[in-house]
């Protein structure tokens, strides 16, 4: 009814004419916003500032806005069916043997891929790297596309398991192996113990808490300069054993290391290799726990919550604990993640926890999908690969995933290659 | 005891400057009901206009400081509402009857496209602007300690309480005051009864980006430096602001913003600076969880 009225306070304007108007509006626009922003750019001239002029990148801004927007009118106008005959045609994720067929090809291969020809330390490296953020993005993708719920902090949890890992390790000398259940449950209790004020309350609260508790815990790092050696960060951080065996070249007196055990000349690839296989294993385990979670009652809540909340209440779903559980699973998978990274880098700082690092994680599973954990691992190879391309490409990183993450917002909510169908159907649904 | 008594002016200071972000916040929640997130940004890109003009003015040669400052504020309010206006126009409209998730995502988005856009068109670094308004009265002096209100805290006070009476005038009076009441009671029955929803809503962003961009300005001057990251944390405490004042409250707003900023003064005068965002953050923490409604708003209750 709103929408009926709204049409009939504001017609759409018809013919070539209109549409002209309409392009021509929205470049007088685009030239009030450009003029003091683009045209104008304030540049320090040792401690004054002085002014410079850009008015030919106004002109290129205003065109695009005009041929744009022209386009865009002729696409919903008079073109509109092959508009959507291409938003048909673009790839819904087919179901069933295929895809699944597919998703194995694709693990066996990023299982052989440090052991193939071409294979070299960078290539290993940047698939760590990519790995973590897929990582990331399956445990926030339960979060924000299973629940519903918007987690703007997620990196908090990732810096909790990270420097809970980095403390455990550096003060009391434990192992990785022992410490990663204790970082991913530490993280837990910290989503818990922030969930639990605000998810009684409607989904923006959380939102925006979210992003508080982010930066609370960044400068928390920065400022406990006892415990976290604040920006200098934690360093030399211990690397993990492969059982017990170490990858150093000279390992402690009366250890055997990795390289000795199996007779192979040292090798500081083998360590490499190891965080590699490392990750996707945790990547992978992190995959079949989610996609079995969300064939449980509680991951089938999970999804009516997000589609309906009242309905889930009068059904007799308790929605705080329901979300309370969504949060601390996803936020124990982002503890996981952190105490992988501090082992893999070796050292850590604030700095690596920043808001861009959250913005990122969530532009991951908003393009790729809600809900889809395939469309996590595409964002993610996009993300991650799109900066070494070309330091161009990683300067307009952030500003593309932001437009894209309101364009795809506008035309497919569901992600590039999401489907916000129901993990499990009543009768022959499937 | 004077020492008090300054942190309670730079308190004050401080609190108009949020309350006047606030105020964005609560009017878009009330009308449209959501956060939103880009508003921190709005400021942001306020702050920056106002830089560009007083550069701009520095270099023409104008050095009439009340001509500069009128100049400033308006380029400033005029460029930014047109930002304002555009943002509700690109990111939201399209949205309007969207799952709840859309809109916020949508929003986050265009706050993470804004900062990218200002810190790639106008560079990384902070922008360091001279002093406009200098000096200051001497309020009390007692103890070796002077009690010191500046020219420019006069200034942000006093502009700050003629925005909010003209503000409340226009939302109490005016034709287009009542359409932004009736809209946020119930858009539906105010699009039968023949308000222009679109146009309210358009108006609202509007107003509120010129009040951001006021406080936008008013922060240029006060502190000297901005940079492409003030729109989060500002955006964040006048958040809070909003959320203490009671979500949707006009007058909560900027209770809430000055007692965030009073809050924000006295933890770093007496407790530690360092921890003075955390205040305001356990603050909206607390809030939520004892009080969710805040000071002056009514409890919320969800309809099917």
């Amino acid at each position: 009814m709103e929408r009926a009225a709204a049409s009939i306070a504001a017609p759409r304007p018809g013919g070539l004419p209109g549409r002209l108007k309409a392009a021509l509006a929205a470049a007088g626009v685009a030239l009030v916003l450009a003029v003091p922003l683009v045209g104008l750019r304030t540049v320090d001239q040792g401690g004054v500032l002085g002014i410079e002029t850009r008015w030919d990148w106004v002109a290129i801004g205003v065109a695009a806005v005009f041929v744009g927007r022209l386009a865009g009118g002729l696409l919903t106008g008079p073109w509109a069916h092959l508009m959507a005959r291409a938003g048909r045609s673009l790839p819904v994720l087919p179901q069933g043997a295929a895809v699944r067929g597919l998703a194995f090809a694709a693990i066996g291969f990023a299982i052989a891929l440090p052991f193939l020809p071409f294979a070299n330390r960078y290539i290993v490296d940047l698939g760590t790297t990519l790995l973590i953020y897929v990582m990331l993005g399956w445990g926030l993708n339960v979060v924000v596309g299973l629940a519903g719920l918007l987690d703007l902090g997620y990196v908090a949890f990732y810096a909790v398991g990270a420097y809970a890992y980095a403390l455990l390790a550096l003060n009391f000398g434990l192992s990785f192996w022992i410490c990663l259940p204790f970082a991913g449950l530490l993280a837990a209790l910290f989503g818990i113990g922030l969930g639990f004020p605000v998810l009684r309350l409607r989904g923006d609260y959380l939102a925006i808490v979210t992003l508080g508790f982010g930066e609370m815990i960044r400068i928390i790092l920065i400022n406990w300069q006892s415990l976290t050696h604040g920006p200098n960060g934690l360093a030399s951080i211990p690397r993990p054993s492969f059982f017990g065996l170490p990858f150093e070249r000279v390992p402690d007196p009366g250890v055997t290391s990795f390289h000795q055990f199996f007779g192979l000349d040292f090798s500081p690839e083998h360590r490499v290799v190891f965080l590699y296989l490392l990750i996707l294993s945790l990547a992978l385990l992190t995959n079949l726990f989610v996609l079995r979670l969300r064939r449980l009652p509680l991951g089938r809540a999970w999804e009516a919550l997000r589609e309906d909340e009242i309905a889930c209440r009068a059904l007799g779903i308790n929605p705080t604990n329901v979300k309370l559980s969504a949060f601390a699973i996803g936020a124990m998978l982002g503890g996981f993640a952190g105490a992988f990274f501090a082992t893999r880098q070796g050292f850590i700082s604030p700095e690596s926890f920043t808001f861009i690092e959250s913005a990122t994680i969530l532009a991951i599973v908003v393009l790729g999908g809600m809900g889809s954990q395939v469309g996590v691992v595409l964002a993610a190879a996009f993300l991650v690969l799109l900066p070494e391309i070309g330091r161009e490409f990683a300067q307009f990183r952030m500003l593309i995933f932001g437009a894209a993450m309101i364009l795809i917002m506008i035309w497919r909510p569901q992600g590039l290659l999401g489907r916000r169908d129901p993990t499990v159907r009543l009768g022959r649904g499937r | 005891m004077e020492y008090f008594l300054q942190q309670l002016v730079n308190g004050l200071t401080l609190g108009a400057i949020y309350g006047l972000i606030a105020l964005g916040y609560t009017m878009v929640y009330g009308i449209i009901g959501m956060i939103n997130f880009a508003h921190g940004e709005i400021y942001m890109i306020g702050a920056f206009v106002a830089v560009t003009t007083f550069t701009l003015l520095g270099a023409l040669g104008i050095s009439f400081v009340p001509l500069a400052l009128v100049v400033v504020l308006l380029v400033s309010v005029g460029f930014t509402a047109a930002y304002g206006w555009t943002i509700e126009r690109v990111a939201y409209r399209p949205l309007r009857g969207a799952p709840r998730l859309a809109p916020l995502i949508s929003a986050i988005g265009m706050s993470i496209f804004l900062q990218n856009y200002v810190q790639l068109l106008q560079g990384a670094r902070v922008k360091p602007l001279p002093p406009v308004i200098r000096g200051g009265f001497e309020l009390l002096h007692a103890n070796r300690f002077s009690v010191q209100l500046s020219y420019i805290q006069c200034f942000i006070i006093v502009l700050t309480v003629i925005l909010i009476a003209i503000f409340t005038l226009v939302i109490a009076r005016t034709r287009l005051g009542r359409a932004q009441r009736a809209c946020e009671q119930d858009r539906t029955m105010a699009a039968l009864l023949g308000v222009d929803v679109d146009r309210t809503i358009s108006l609202t962003f509007v107003i509120g980006a010129a009040l951001a961009a006021v406080a936008g300005m008013m922060v240029t001057m006060y502190y000297g430096v901005i940079d492409f990251f003030i729109g989060f944390l500002a955006g964040l405490k006048a958040f809070t602001a909003a959320v203490l004042g009671g979500i949707g409250s006009l007058p909560g707003a900027m209770l809430g913003g000055l007692l965030i900023g009073l809050v924000e003064a006295f933890y770093s005068a007496y407790f530690s600076i360092e921890y003075k965002d955390v205040a305001a953050f356990s603050i909206l923490v607390l809030v939520l969880i004892f009080r969710p409604s805040g000071l002056l708003g009514r409890p919320e209750v969800e309809k099917v």
